[in-house]
């Protein structure tokens, strides 16, 4: 039977702790109704944008000498992996369940032959894959931390890199690996391939209706667009997983609290159990004594 | 007849309003865009955006580059940055002029896409101080 004493500072240590997850749960509440907000106001960008990167692949497909951002180097040998995680834990299993995606799909590409780089984005997702697979991560990785936006410029630089590395040869094939952002207590582990570009869906080309002239031509334009286009599918992705992982840290935040509650209450009955039985030990020591008088 | 005229940035829709005109400035020169234009979707330099009621210019921005989508009803702009004119500010323009013509100094001799990336930079550096200076 622990002492009453050990029993008190328990219960207090729960409540501080219980203290501290509502308020995070508070916290990560505003954060992800700030970071819906941003996500909503990215969309009709990437809509447009995409309306235009239709009419425009429609009018170059098959053409040998389409730009590598839209069809690939011509091969798949080195595969990139974008792994975009939080920069903090205490969400749940939102970092842990990017890094076990990431893992199972560089093992999976290496068993076939495949040589993959990994490029973290975010403190956490870097602390997992470097227990297993340092030699594949990419110096340096991408880390917010004590940044209070995002901002399209983070990803234009995320998808600058990557363009040059695809340039300069040293890759294939992109993927981005992220949580898209379902409901506050959905998350997905999405992958997204983004080099080459997945072809627009088919059928949808001509709904636009218009035959589109283009200043200056095709190919100039397309030579501008698509690292663009890079850069807001990357852009998203960064923003819905902004997203999740503050839905994620709701969740797992609400559940510490409701957690330390029912502590708590166990606590507090055993303490008060322990309390009447050193009342009632006391009262037979003194009725046995003066029992014995 | 008014064409409807967005401007969108990747982080928000910045306006939506139906002009009479507007004139932007496309790769290959100033262009005008009325109601009932030819389809067409151009690259744009740096430059003025000038929306027109009548024959009146009623605003003007400033758009670093980007891409237009005209169609006979609308008229899309995609542009990473559009500042009002009026809220230019001449140190920041030089400041990033300077910049630009730093990172092509660097470069040393570039060539095919990065020459001109790099030249599309200091030239929408340049329209962008030559705004502020008619604003």
């Amino acid at each position: 039977m622990p002492s009453l004493k050990s029993l008190r500072t328990r219960i207090n240590s729960v409540k501080s702790t219980q203290k501290i997850t509502s308020a995070m749960k508070m916290v990560a509440a505003s954060k992800l109704r700030r970071a819906q907000t941003q996500a909503e106001a990215a969309r009709p960008y990437a809509e447009r944008m995409e309306r235009m990167m239709r009419a425009l692949a429609a009018s170059v497909a098959g053409s040998p000498t389409a730009p590598p951002l839209l069809i690939g180097t011509g091969k798949d040998q080195t595969h990139l992996l974008i792994a975009v995680t939080a920069d903090r834990g205490l969400a749940g299993a939102f970092n842990s369940s990017i890094g076990r995606a990431t893992r199972n799909l560089a093992r999976r590409l290496e068993s076939e032959g495949k040589t993959v780089k990994i490029l973290t984005v975010g403190r956490k997702g870097r602390d997992y894959l470097r227990r297993e697979l340092a030699s594949r991560l990419l110096e340096p990785g991408i880390s917010y931390a004590g940044k209070r936006r995002l901002e399209f410029a983070d990803a234009a630089e995320i998808g600058e890199r990557v363009t040059t590395m695809l340039m300069a040869g040293e890759i294939d094939v992109a993927t981005i690996v992220y949580n898209r952002f379902q409901s506050v207590i959905a998350q997905v582990v999405t992958e997204q391939q983004i080099i080459p570009a997945p072809p627009p869906p088919a059928g949808q080309a001509e709904d636009t209706g218009a035959q589109y002239e283009f200043e200056p031509d095709e190919e100039t334009i397309l030579e501008k667009l698509l690292p663009q286009v890079l850069a807001i599918q990357v852009y998203r992705a960064l923003l819905e997983s902004a997203a999740g992982e503050h839905g994620a840290r709701m969740t797992a935040m609400d559940n510490a609290t409701r957690n330390a509650g029912d502590m708590i209450k166990r606590l507090t009955l055993n303490y008060n159990r322990a309390r009447q039985a050193n009342i009632t030990k006391e009262l037979i020591e003194i009725i046995s004594g003066a029992e014995a008088v | 007849m008014p064409t409807n005229l967005e401007i969108v940035s990747p982080e928000k829709l910045l306006l939506s309003r139906p002009v009479d005109m507007v004139v932007i400035p496309a790769a290959e020169g100033d262009m005008g865009v009325l109601e009932g234009h030819t389809p067409m979707i151009v690259a744009l330099r740096g430059g003025t955006i000038a929306l027109y009621e009548g024959d009146r210019i009623t605003d003007q921005l400033y758009v670093a580059g980007g891409f237009a989508e005209v169609t006979p009803e609308r008229c899309t702009v995609l542009a990473n940055e559009a500042i009002p004119l009026a809220e230019l500010s001449r140190t920041e323009a030089e400041r990033r002029l300077a910049e630009a013509e730093a990172a092509y100094d660097a470069a040393g001799k570039p060539e095919g896409v990065q020459e001109d990336a790099l030249l599309d930079r200091v030239q929408s550096a340049r329209a962008m101080v030559e705004a502020t200076g008619s604003a």
